[in-house]
């Protein structure tokens, strides 16, 4: 029989989770350690917008707009919300920017964590459980009106093919099919994408498409921002497929988004 | 009743000194060497699960030799120390100096407290943007710490094999040559009279190497990348041709 502590030592190596570790060595570290008592935190920090993502042949895509709003101010033309998770996810995040960027880098170091101590990558269903976990930690803080809603895809390598998900505030996890968005302009994006999208996209068609979509969105709802020509600022777009996550170069989505423009100026019609 | 004999504390600790080497000296060698693409790291290794050899963080890696959970259980020490570091200040501030030290600490405290010492030898190596900015820290049972430059052989028979590598190695070659300088090396471990051993191969050996510019040759910021069996013969068998 083995002694006591040393056959403790089993049960603890069932969990390899940074953020387990962290929480118990340093909570005040964790996005979650935020607290802000009775009020409600709305309009108190940027919050972040529209994320689209779609499937394609071969693998999943995720988009995001560049505005993040503080009430009715625009606080950032930049910032940037779609995220490589590891070599083959990338998250995508919406409502309050600060802590969802946290619940981001907490997230990639959790992965890299794992994969560093296990010597092997973390399963994809494995991943969008440890996210929906972060997002839950959170819950405190939704319910002050700090909310995190991320969009999560990748690309699962047993099975082949890239998948998505969906998250509530109380990190209940869905998954879904074809298409999905979150954020404030998420109801004009998911429109548009019903249009747009068919089974078996190319790659540079389904860029073409999320772009579509976040135009949409940026059209009927104030805080999303739409391609901004002036400032040569275009959508953060990655896509996921068997070989990996890549970011889709600043030159195909200029292309991409003034192909729009154009042709929706050619139009001349309302909407 | 038992009597309680004096022991000198200069016998106490030659008497653990030795107690690790024996179990060090058991196992087979381990060759971390720079080059002009990096550090390659070499192991002989029939096990192609349980490693010897391990990323820590973006440009560091760690080598052991010795016993395995002692070492496993340094290892994993070190990829939480460096994550933690780099989860609570930055990236760039995780270095091998800072996780060489620790891990000396751990090792000496653990030497003269414990009832038994580690039986292991580490090192942990960090790739800089030259050959200059390179570290190789070697890391003994007793907690000693040593900043290498150019080459460390650990394990039984290092000495064997450091005399082999000498005249194979230079810091001017490639990966394809370091690693086969490596490997040539490491079948002289009986000695410069014995005879050598059998060409190794990829079933025996556990190779991995720490690009000096990962982000341009793979797009990313990790420089920790084990070499797969299959490469790893093609890299040899070049070696088996030119013999």
């Amino acid at each position: 029989m083995l002694p006591e502590d040393a056959a403790a030592t089993i049960g603890r190596a069932a969990s390899t989770s940074f953020s387990d570790y962290i929480a118990a060595q340093n909570p005040a570290a964790l996005p979650s350690a935020r607290n802000a008592a009775n009020h409600t935190g709305t309009d108190l920090a940027p919050h972040a917008t529209t994320i689209v993502s779609l499937t394609y042949a071969g693998g999943v895509l995720m988009a995001g707009d560049r505005r993040a709003t503080m009430g009715n101010i625009i606080a950032s033309r930049h910032i940037e919300k779609v995220f490589p998770a590891d070599m083959f996810s990338v998250l995508g995040i919406a409502g309050s920017a600060g802590i969802a960027l946290d619940i981001t880098r907490l997230f990639q170091v959790e992965l890299e964590h794992y994969e560093k101590i296990e010597g092997t990558r973390m399963s994809l269903d494995g991943k969008a459980n440890r996210l929906a976990a972060m997002i839950r930690a959170n819950l405190p803080l939704a319910l002050q009106g700090l909310a995190v809603v991320p969009l999560f895809a990748g690309f699962d390598t047993t099975r082949r093919i890239g998948r998505l998900f969906s998250y509530d505030v109380t990190g209940g996890r869905y998954e879904e099919q074809e298409h999905h968005s979150v954020g404030s302009g998420s109801v004009f994006a998911r429109g548009a994408l019903k249009k747009l999208w068919k089974p078996n996209l190319g790659e540079d068609e389904a860029v073409k498409v999320a772009v579509e979509s976040l135009y949409d969105a940026a059209d009927d709802d104030s805080a999303t921002g739409g391609p901004d020509v002036v400032r040569q600022l275009w959508p953060v777009v990655y896509t996921v497929n068997g070989a990996g996550a890549r970011r889709i170069p600043e030159r195909s989505l200029a292309r991409a988004a003034e192909e729009i423009i154009a042709s929706r100026s050619v139009s001349g019609r309302e909407a | 009743m038992t009597q309680q004999f004096y022991v000198s504390p200069e016998q106490l600790m030659k008497d653990r000194a030795d107690f690790a080497r024996k179990g060090i000296a058991r196992g087979r060698s381990v060759v971390v060497l720079t080059c002009r693409e990096g550090i390659a790291l070499v192991a002989e290794n029939p096990s192609p699960s349980l490693h010897k050899l391990g990323e820590i963080y973006d440009r560091i890696a760690f080598a052991a030799v010795g016993k395995y959970n002692e070492f496993e259980s340094l290892r994993q020490a070190g990829v939480r120390y460096a994550d933690v570091r780099g989860y609570s200040y930055d990236r760039e501030d995780v270095t091998a100096r800072g996780l060489a030290s620790v891990y000396a600490q751990s090792l000496g405290a653990v030497f003269t407290a414990e009832s038994k010492p580690f039986e292991v030898e580490l090192a942990v190596a960090e790739v800089g943007t030259t050959i200059a900015q390179d570290h190789i820290y070697r890391l003994t049972f007793d907690g000693s710490i040593a900043d290498e430059t150019g080459f460390i052989v650990m394990g039984g028979q290092a000495d064997a094999v450091v005399e082999a590598l000498k005249g194979r190695w230079n810091a001017e070659q490639d990966f394809g040559e370091a690693i086969r300088a490596a490997v040539d090396s490491l079948r002289y471990d009986g000695g410069s009279t014995a005879e050598p051993r059998a060409h190794l191969g990829s079933r025996t050996l556990e190779v991995a190497v720490l690009d000096r510019d990962p982000l341009t040759a793979r797009g990313s910021i990790r420089a920790f990348r084990r070499v797969p069996a299959q490469e790893l013969d093609a890299m040899l068998g070049n070696d088996r041709a030119a013999v």
